[in-house]
């Protein structure tokens, strides 16, 4: 028995004290090769798993922005399937390298948790999906129903607080996995499926029957989505939120996967730097990135919108429309800063 | 020459570093440091991994709004309730599960592992079909059986609903049923005590006290005379009638608060929900089996003359079974049973697997909102310690008290 203990002791401090050499996640990336990459594997548009077991979503495709920044190559990245109440101790124990799990950026997870957000990859908020045939209209109307929610998320607190506010009754139904919630909704345990609205529609899709299901209009909350790193790392931080500016720059500047090339040869200025023409630039340089940075970005995901399309909006079954995630000049709040 | 201290041959003091005692004692300062400076590094790497984290350490926040509901409260709860008394539901909803779990699986246990020993062919078979099934599978496999075997078999909530409002329809004199079981779970009506109650429970302790003592007399009575008086009738009539004599004499005060069905789900009345009943029919029935089989190496543990001597003095098996076997039995039984309680314990923690609110479950979704892993786990820690130890501290004084006394 003291062996035992005295063996786990020491795997605690050998496991602390490799822990402790780091330089900065940006050279540990580069060193070892590849990006890992924290993601979701089960809603479809964001982060799943296809049939041969490739990964693919829009948070997916921000990962390999960043791993196309860093290398060049998008293909070098792994990634790990986090649940959502695996996904923090995940990031904080530097397990994985950043999550991009559908994760919404609150104040107490900037500060209490030790994160940084600043990309938003997707303006969300929470909805409510109810059977058709119950006949319900609005979620005012929801007291005394029994509703299903998964646990450690901000979508289990919202909940509580609406409901308290609105003076409605519920009986909640918590599990840990997304698939334990999609199975007891589908089962009938509960008559109401709360997250946050896209995975409504992502959730919807992968019900027995999609048509039976209506979600409701109410959004009871701003759910922001981005990508986390650690808190203290802010060149990696950097790198990170630009991979995804550097897409949202490319759908406003009108640069797409298909005419990269032949925009490298755009009179325009501001293109021509962004696409690392300019002379004696040193932006990529300054990220610690090569000067073709945003480049291999595009060529390996396209723009925001083709991003977007494809994942999540007309190009798939999901056909989200671009709503908030529009460019901050379409009427959306998608806004990259200026990149020079 | 048998004195402790080591002495060479002339009688001079040998080197301390051949003295045992001193060695002994060298060695285990040793082990005292060794262990010491490991706690300090895993400990001092903690904490200074959290700070380069820009994480805070502590327990102050368990006094923070916890901001979720919960499921299932044994004791007033809402979201504006702290991290602290979440925590407590949760504990309480464990201790739940667990102590009728223990009781089930006793029974059970016991049940099966008798019904293994019966000359009964078929009885025999199907409690050693019992004991392989339940003791070979893992209980988080069972808890998943018992949790989609429980919803699936279940009937839905809404076609009951459909059912009522029709016969409602046909005939407005039908209400609401007093008892629905359904994929909600098992409503039934609440009691809710009037004040005059109190007088019944008085009366139910009164008549449990008299037939404790009246059974004490038999037993004097028995050892006199040879003669027992029915102490088991009189004593089940006394707890039973005098109760009962009690709450008619107070006029009924008792109320039940109904469950009624509303346009989602039931309000009002009890409710057993199926992530309770399919975790404490999982924790009971596995465990059931490993009790089944300590039971029956129990009595097989009894030398046979025992049971062959109670047939030559013309002991009924029943009797014998009860009143000479068994209690020799439980001298073998209680230590390893001891252990299957607190397997259950600790099995309970699976509870969020079946999406049931105990210590677990609140405790992971708190860590999760708060953030604070080290602490939550070394709380989980602590709290399923602190259980187990509690019962084997009872079942050690129970298996005292059990042992073969000599007199």
């Amino acid at each position: 028995m003291a062996n035992r203990i005295l063996a786990v002791l020491i795997g605690a401090a050998v496991m602390g004290i490799g822990a402790q050499a780091s330089a900065g996640t940006l050279e540990d990336v580069k060193a070892k090769g590849f990006l890992q990459c924290g993601v979701n594997a089960n809603l479809s548009g964001f982060g799943s798993q296809d049939s041969s077991g490739q990964f693919a979503g829009l948070d997916i495709d921000l990962c390999k922005a960043v791993a196309a920044a860093v290398f060049g190559d998008a293909t070098k990245v792994k990634f790990t399937p986090l649940s959502a109440k695996d996904r923090f101790p995940a990031l904080q124990s530097g397990e994985i390298d950043m999550l991009a799990r559908n994760t919404t950026w609150t104040a107490s997870r900037d500060s209490q948790l030790g994160f940084d957000f600043r990309a938003v990859n997707y303006y969300d908020g929470q909805g409510f999906m109810v059977r058709k045939e119950l006949n319900v209209k609005s979620a005012l109307e929801l007291s005394g129903a029994a509703v299903c929610v998964q646990t450690g998320t901000t979508t289990e607190l919202n909940l509580a607080d609406y409901f308290k506010s609105h003076n409605l009754q519920y009986n909640p139904v918590v599990f840990e996995k997304q698939e334990e919630v999609d199975a007891a909704y589908n089962a009938g345990r509960c008559d109401v499926y709360t997250t946050d609205q896209s995975g409504l529609y992502s959730i919807r899709l992968s019900l027995s029957n999609p048509d039976d299901h209506v979600i409701l209009p109410e959004i009871i909350s701003k759910e922001p989505l981005g990508p986390a790193v650690r808190q203290g790392d802010s060149k990696w931080f950097d790198v990170v939120s630009f991979s995804h500016y550097a897409m949202v720059a490319a759908e406003e500047f009108g640069i797409t996967q298909a005419n990269v090339e032949e925009m490298k040869k755009s009179p325009n200025p501001d293109i021509k730097r962004f696409l690392g023409e300019e002379q004696g630039s040193t932006i990529g340089a300054d990220f610690g990135l090569s000067k073709d940075w945003a480049v291999n970005i595009i060529k390996a995901v396209g723009n925001y919108g083709e991003a977007f399309e494809r994942n999540v909006g007309q190009g798939s079954p999901l056909k989200i429309k671009r709503g908030l995630n529009a460019l901050w000049n379409q009427g959306g709040l998608q806004y990259a800063p200026p990149i020079r | 020459m048998a004195s402790a201290d080591a002495r060479d041959g002339d009688g001079r003091r040998a080197s301390l570093l051949y003295d045992p005692s001193v060695r002994a004692y060298a060695y285990q300062a040793l082990t005292v440091l060794v262990v010491g400076w490991l706690i300090w590094q895993a400990w001092s790497n903690a904490a200074e991994n959290l700070a380069r984290a820009n994480m805070t350490a502590g327990f102050g926040f368990l006094s923070g709004r916890a901001g979720f509901d919960l499921g299932q409260a044994l004791m007033a709860y809402s979201s504006d309730s702290t991290f602290a008394r979440a925590l407590t539901v949760g504990l309480l909803n464990t201790l739940l599960v667990g102590v009728l779990g223990i009781i089930t699986a006793t029974i059970v246990g016991l049940l099966i592992g008798i019904g293994r020993l019966s000359k009964n062919w078929l009885i025999a078979r199907l409690c050693t079909i019992y004991v392989e099934l339940f003791r070979n599978i893992p209980p988080l496999l069972v808890i998943f059986f018992w949790y989609k075997g429980v919803l699936s078999i279940l009937p839905d909530f809404r076609a009951i609903r459909a059912g009522v409002e029709q016969a409602k329809a046909a005939d407005p004199s039908v209400g609401d049923p007093l008892f629905i079981i359904s994929n909600r779970g098992i409503s039934f009506p609440a009691p809710i005590f009037q004040p005059g109650f109190g007088a019944v429970w008085i009366a139910l302790a009164a008549a449990v006290l008299g037939a404790i003592g009246f059974t004490l007399w038999a037993n004097k009575v028995q050892a006199a005379t040879g003669k027992r008086p029915p102490a088991l009738l009189v004593s089940v009539a006394l707890i039973v009638l005098l109760p009962l004599a009690v709450f008619f004499a107070a006029g009924q005060p008792i109320a039940f608060d109904y469950p009624v069905l509303g346009r989602f789900n039931l309000s009002g009345g009890g409710l057993i929900s199926p992530e309770f009943l399919s975790l404490y029919l999982a924790l009971s029935l596995y465990t059931a089996s490993f009790i089944a089989e300590i039971v029956r190496a129990g009595i097989r543990g009894v030398p046979s003359g025992q049971f062959e001597a109670c047939s030559a003095l013309g002991v009924r098996s029943d009797r014998a079974m009860r009143l000479v076997i068994l209690p020799q039995a439980m001298r073998i039984i209680i230590p390893p049973l001891t252990s299957q309680y607190l397997n259950l314990i600790k099995n309970s923690s699976l509870a969020v697997a079946a999406g049931y609110p105990d210590l677990v479950q609140v405790g992971n979704t708190i860590l999760n909102q708060s953030g604070r892993a080290i602490e939550v786990i070394a709380i989980w820690m602590i709290v399923y310690v602190t259980i187990s130890l509690v019962t084997s501290v009872f079942m050690n004084w129970f298996n005292a008290r059990m042992a073969l006394r000599e007199r």
